[in-house]
């Protein structure tokens, strides 16, 4: 009788386990839907702080996952701000100063133009397989889509965050929810997303939130206008010269 | 009688040397230690007040929750007309807006691109439209190098950062930070001049700018981190007195960008460590009173052995107990009156140099984040003139009143005998 009990039992959890699907193969799924060889995008990033709202206008221009450059449209105080990110390196350059810095060190954890991400998150790996190992923990319903939960735990020491959990839509394969810890297991930031839009056979955020944990206010709306992927980008337009141009 | 007790102890210094010598070291050393101590706490608050606190603040409730992390995006705004309101409402006081903010401080090369880095804690002052500023922070003494700023776009940068960057006078150099709503803000400065304070956490990473110029830096149309506001003279009672006023009238709970004011004391780490000093104060003046009353207790002990003979004789021929308990209580008053005042005239000699030289202290504040002097001077108060009286005398008093004591255990039908041997 005890025997049995135990096959029952066993079974009962090997069938439960074999429910959820292996995190790795979920999150190469996720990468395989958003992450394109290049992109064209152009952008909203409201940033509702304790005094009011501000709206920046950016546009971007991403290859691959180690180059980017964005230039801020508008407001007008903010107008002509542009990054440069090559590899692990990031450069700012500031019309009214007609100064190009590269933002390194603890620079890189500051708010990103008052928003609640930092310059590090705008430099994290777009592809998630290559920072994280994947474990599925369960499931749940978000924004009245199915979502597996997955626990992204990090492949080495110096990741941005060292866990995330994020709700993964079961068919879409796009991330709905994230929560971002740091090493202690401290929660740091948030990402909801709120609408998304279908663009070829790929399910992207058209509109997201960011909330930095640690900070007040009502965090920062992240929307997308527009966006082409796999596009021709020139070469020039990922050098330090199209900075000042 | 008193003069009596005066003449019997000048002609037996016996009696009084050992006392006297005793006393006026005890008396000598309190003075030094509340001048030491009053120096430094009068010091304290006066570079606090002019680097920090004001004899007041005025910020907003929000600013108030995080006023360690001088969040100037949660500053005051309007701040040319509360200056206004305040300059009517308390014509007594000097108002100054300051912005605080951090950032960092990069110097180009010759084609344009970072030469060097470093942080830098930036104080926007208003140097240009009197001297009130410029002589609060004694900027033309705390000059190494250079000028102090003529025109805008002009900036004052510590001798130490200067030296790390390798920045020269006439350098250009670029401050990157973030506007009052967070966007990524840059301004270039020409460095007119380089300071040293001698103050570790000023001198480790200050740069001094006027605030018009921060103003158009961060973004802060007319507005401001704080307003400073100083009396004449500090009074801590009118600063409590002024804050509870104003704050019933103008701080609202229910808006966090309503003003609130801080009186000095009630600011930071400032309660806590102007109550600390006082009680030390008072913690060294009572044991200074006991271990002082045990020392004098057992030299009246050994005097009234001494003077076995003379007390003996003094009952034998009538004088009562009483009698010679008072006079030898009140021949200790006069000993400790006139410890008290070799002790205060050597402790005011001392206190005086301490006063005017100073010892150098920076070693010891090197990592130190509060706003401090390297240079740690005494300060003589009209309190230093008397604060010795009451260890000096009291102590003398009680040890008299304890060793006297031993009077009234003598026997009158046995001091014959005891004076025969």
């Amino acid at each position: 009788m005890k025997k049995i009990f135990i096959i029952v039992l066993l079974l009962i959890a090997i069938t439960l386990f074999a429910e959820f699907p292996d995190g790795n193969e979920l999150i190469q799924k996720v990468d395989d839907n958003m992450y394109s060889r290049n992109a064209v995008s152009t952008s909203r990033m409201i940033v509702h702080g304790r005094r009011g709202s501000r709206t920046m206008e950016i546009k971007s221009w991403a290859e691959g996952e180690n180059r980017s450059f964005s230039e801020y449209l508008s407001p007008p105080r903010d107008a002509g701000t542009k990054m440069l990110k090559l590899e692990d390196k990031l450069w700012i350059y500031n019309p009214a100063s007609d100064r190009t810095i590269q933002i390194s060190g603890h620079m890189l954890r500051q708010s990103m133009m008052g928003s609640d991400l930092s310059y590090e998150d705008m430099m994290e790996e777009n592809e998630l397989i290559k920072i994280y190992n994947a474990e599925v923990t369960g499931e749940e319903i978000v924004i009245e889509r199915d979502c597996w939960i997955v626990l992204l735990t990090a492949k080495e020491e110096n990741a941005a965050y060292q866990t995330k959990k994020v709700w993964i839509d079961k068919q879409r394969f796009l991330p709905l929810r994230e929560e971002r810890f740091g090493k202690s297991g401290k929660l740091l930031k948030t990402t909801e997303i709120n609408e998304v839009f279908k663009i070829g056979k790929r399910w992207y955020p058209k509109n997201m939130v960011f909330k930095d944990v640690l900070k007040k206010g009502k965090g920062t709306e992240f929307i997308i206008d527009s966006i082409e992927f796999d596009v021709e980008i020139p070469e020039s337009r990922f050098s330090k010269a199209a900075l000042r141009k | 009688m008193l003069k009596f007790l005066a003449k019997g102890l000048m002609r037996d210094r016996t009696r009084s040397f050992f006392p006297i010598l005793i006393i006026a070291a005890g008396v000598m050393l309190t003075v030094l230690f509340y001048s030491w101590i009053n120096g430094y706490e009068i010091m304290m608050i006066a570079e606090n007040a002019r680097f920090e606190t004001g004899h007041v603040k005025i910020v907003t409730r929000a600013y108030n929750e995080m006023i360690d992390q001088k969040p100037y995006d949660l500053g005051l705004m309007s701040v040319t007309e509360k200056i206004d309101v305040l300059n009517n409402e308390y014509p007594q006081m000097h108002w100054q807006p300051r912005i605080y903010f951090g950032g960092l401080l990069d110097l180009p090369d010759e084609s344009g691109e970072t030469l060097s880095q470093g942080e830098v804690i930036g104080f926007g002052v208003d140097l240009f439209t009197d001297s009130y500023e410029r002589d609060l922070l004694n900027l033309m003494e705390a000059l190494s190098n250079g000028n102090l700023p003529s025109k805008q776009g002009e900036i004052l940068i510590s001798q130490e950062v200067a030296e790390k960057l390798g920045i020269n006078i006439n350098d250009k150099v670029t401050i990157i930070g973030s506007t009052m709503y967070g966007s990524m803000a840059m301004h270039n400065f020409t460095v007119s001049g380089m300071v040293r304070f001698g103050i570790q956490a000023m001198d480790r990473g200050a740069v001094i700018v006027d605030i018009a110029d921060v103003r158009l830096f961060l973004d802060m149309e007319d507005s401001a981190s704080e307003i400073l506001g100083f009396l004449p003279k500090y009074d801590e009672d009118a600063t409590f007195e002024i804050s509870a006023i104003f704050n019933k009238t103008y701080s609202n709970e229910d808006d966090e960008f309503s003003e609130i004011m801080l009186p000095l004391r009630a600011q930071g780490q400032m309660e806590f460590l102007l109550t600390a000093m006082d009680e030390r104060m008072g913690i060294f003046i009572f044991f200074f009173i006991f271990i002082m009353s045990i020392v004098l207790w057992n030299s009246g002990l050994m005097n009234g052995i001494r003077r076995y003979g003379e007390i003996g004789v003094r009952l034998a021929i009538g004088e009562s107990k009483g009698h010679i308990y008072r006079s030898l209580i009140l021949e200790s008053i006069l000993i400790g009156i006139a410890a008290t005042i070799i002790g205060t005239a050597i402790g005011l000699v001392f206190s005086y140099f301490l006063q005017y030289y100073g010892i150098d202290m920076s070693s010891m504040l090197k990592d130190s984040k509060v706003i401090m002097s390297a240079t740690m001077r005494a300060q003589v108060t009209p309190a230093s003139y008397y604060i010795g009286f009451l260890p000096g005398v009291v102590a003398s008093a009680v040890g008299a009143i304890f060793s006297g004591i031993g009077i009234y255990k003598r026997n009158t039908a046995q001091l014959f005998k005891e004076l025969e041997t």
